[in-house]
């Protein structure tokens, strides 16, 4: 299941595991990037805390946790090779997975319709 | 620009809504004047628009911060090929004796300007900054000998005040701000391939050298000059013929519009200063690492030397040697340290030493760069210090300026 949030980020929900990364939408607006931080495996995350920061020429900006959970995996592909988050957003280009703490929080999250519709 | 924010990432993707510009691109300054609903256009504004550019608040106009191929991409384009700037915003102002003679506003803008400008050559032109009466920079300008009077140019976020302040202190000059004037800045290695479309004597030009020369029929003042740390012109052009100069030059298919984003990082990398970044009224010129553009004609000992505001203070720091300098800092790692980024000697909060003015990833140095100050003795290139990111203390060469080889035409 996909899911989204209005920072523009997408989650894909398999069982109680969320794979995150930014929206094609995020990564157009954000222009090329040449550095990306992620959080550490085992961080405990809380829902709208920092979790990652992705930097363009101009400026850095903060990828927040769209839920509460544990870092389980981090994609080391983008930290090595920024530019894939431009190519590839919505599919290589994950940032990290989630081991949530409550799955039935992401149903407060948007579908891909409303998504659509807020940055229409 | 994100400077209201920390060096922890300003934004976010949540401002990344269609309607406002988002907060990544707000702006390369900190100012007060980007009021939404007052901002002021500048003749390439259509032109802006019909290209695509991302509009954004600058200094009270609203100004391209990038066109659709984006700020790593013009940035490289600039140093490979051509690129065209609209840096109309800008001031340019008229300085004339009553008297007619060019030797009487000279010695008049020396009283504002610690720089040698009576020993200006007809067509030259040459840096300089106002100075306040405590020894720090009101603004940095360009000065040409145009004959019987000067133009400057000065920044637009400070060109009401310059004007005020030339104004109420030049005796026996009328002070002009041209309002019916557009700049365009054409930079890179063929930049002047470009210009030879429309004039061909441009190549004997050389950097720093200003002639009137026409476009298209239309009086245009080039001067051999920029921002980029390239080769290149600025073209200070009729408002009313502007676009359609601009048009002719992007026909060329080496040339393509610059976005302010990338103006930035092309000057950085050049090691050029922002004012109100890397130079204001707290830093003193020599301090600034600028003392290469006070002439010995100037300084203590020399024929004209003092004479301007804040002149005991900046003649303590060339003799004595300033307290603390601007300096060149190479990040060892990938990620880019931003402006207001603490500057530490030790891995540690407890030793604090200066702060970053400016910082970026450098795309043509294919990493991060930086400027900022730090104490006389930490100064020298080679030296590690160490900057705050987001809570961690990343290691810092100081480097010697510019980051990139500059391929001015002397």
């Amino acid at each position: 299941m996909l899911k989204f949030t209005a920072e523009h980020e997408w989650l894909k929900l398999e069982g109680d595991v969320a794979t995150v990364g930014i929206t094609q939408h995020a990564a157009d607006q954000l222009g090329d990037l040449v550095f990306v931080e992620l959080p550490d495996v085992g961080a405990e995350l809380t829902k709208d805390g920092n979790a990652a920061t992705v930097e363009s020429v101009k400026a850095a900006s903060d990828v927040y946790s769209p839920l509460d959970g544990e870092v389980i995996e981090v994609n080391q592909a983008i930290v090595d090779d920024p530019s894939l988050v431009n190519s590839d957003p919505q599919g290589a280009a994950w940032f990290f997975k989630l081991k949530l703490k409550n799955i039935a929080d992401a149903d407060g999250l948007l579908d891909e319709a409303a998504y659509k519709e807020l940055i229409a | 620009m994100d400077r209201g924010g920390s060096n922890t990432g300003t934004l976010l993707c949540l401002n990344l809504s269609r309607r406002n510009p988002p907060n990544l691109e707000a702006s390369l300054l900190d100012d007060q004047t980007n009021d939404q609903s007052v901002l002021k256009q500048t003749p390439l504004h259509d032109l802006h628009l019909s290209l695509g550019a991302r509009m954004v608040p600058f200094a009270g106009y609203d100004m391209p911060v990038q066109y659709p191929a984006g700020v790593m991409k013009e940035h490289l384009h600039t140093r490979a090929a051509a690129g065209l700037f609209d840096v109309s915003h800008m001031g340019q102002v008229l300085v004339k004796a009553k008297s007619g003679s060019y030797a009487d506003a000279a010695l008049a803008l020396e009283k504002l300007v610690p720089v040698d400008i009576l020993g200006l050559k007809e067509g030259r032109q040459r840096y300089g900054f106002f100075t306040s009466d405590n020894g720090g920079i009101l603004d940095d300008l360009m000065i040409t000998n145009r004959g019987d009077h000067l133009l400057v140019v000065v920044n637009a976020s400070c060109k009401e005040a310059d004007v005020a302040h030339m104004t109420a202190n030049l005796a026996d000059c009328e002070v002009t701000l041209l309002e019916d004037r557009a700049l365009l800045a054409l930079q890179g290695p063929q930049a002047q391939a470009v210009l030879a479309e429309l004039w061909a004597g441009v190549s004997d030009m050389k950097f720093m050298e200003v002639r009137e020369v026409p476009l298209h029929d239309v009086p245009c003042i080039i001067s051999r000059s920029g921002y980029s740390g390239e080769d290149g012109f600025e073209i200070s052009v009729p408002a009313d013929k502007a676009e359609d100069l601009a048009k002719s030059l992007l026909e060329h298919p080496n040339c393509e519009a610059i976005g302010l984003g990338a103006r930035d990082s092309l000057r950085l990398e050049a090691g050029l200063c922002l004012y109100g970044n890397d130079i204001d009224t707290t830093t003193s010129p020599i301090e600034a690492a600028l003392e290469w553009a006070i002439q010995k004609v100037r300084r203590p000992g020399g024929d004209r030397a003092g004479g301007y505001p804040g002149a005991a203070r900046i003649e303590e720091d060339l003799t004595s040697g300033p307290v603390r300098r601007r300096v060149g800092l190479k990040p060892e790692g990938k990620a880019p340290v931003r402006a207001h980024a603490g500057i530490f000697a030790e891995e540690s909060p407890e030793s604090p030493v200066g702060e970053v003015t400016s910082g970026t990833f450098g795309p043509s140095t294919e990493g991060p760069v930086a400027m900022g100050y730090v104490p006389a003795s930490l100064a020298q290139p080679g030296t590690r210090v160490f900057a705050e990111v987001r809570g961690k203390y990343l290691p810092m060469t100081v480097t010697a300026l510019p980051f990139i080889t500059p391929t001015y035409k002397r």
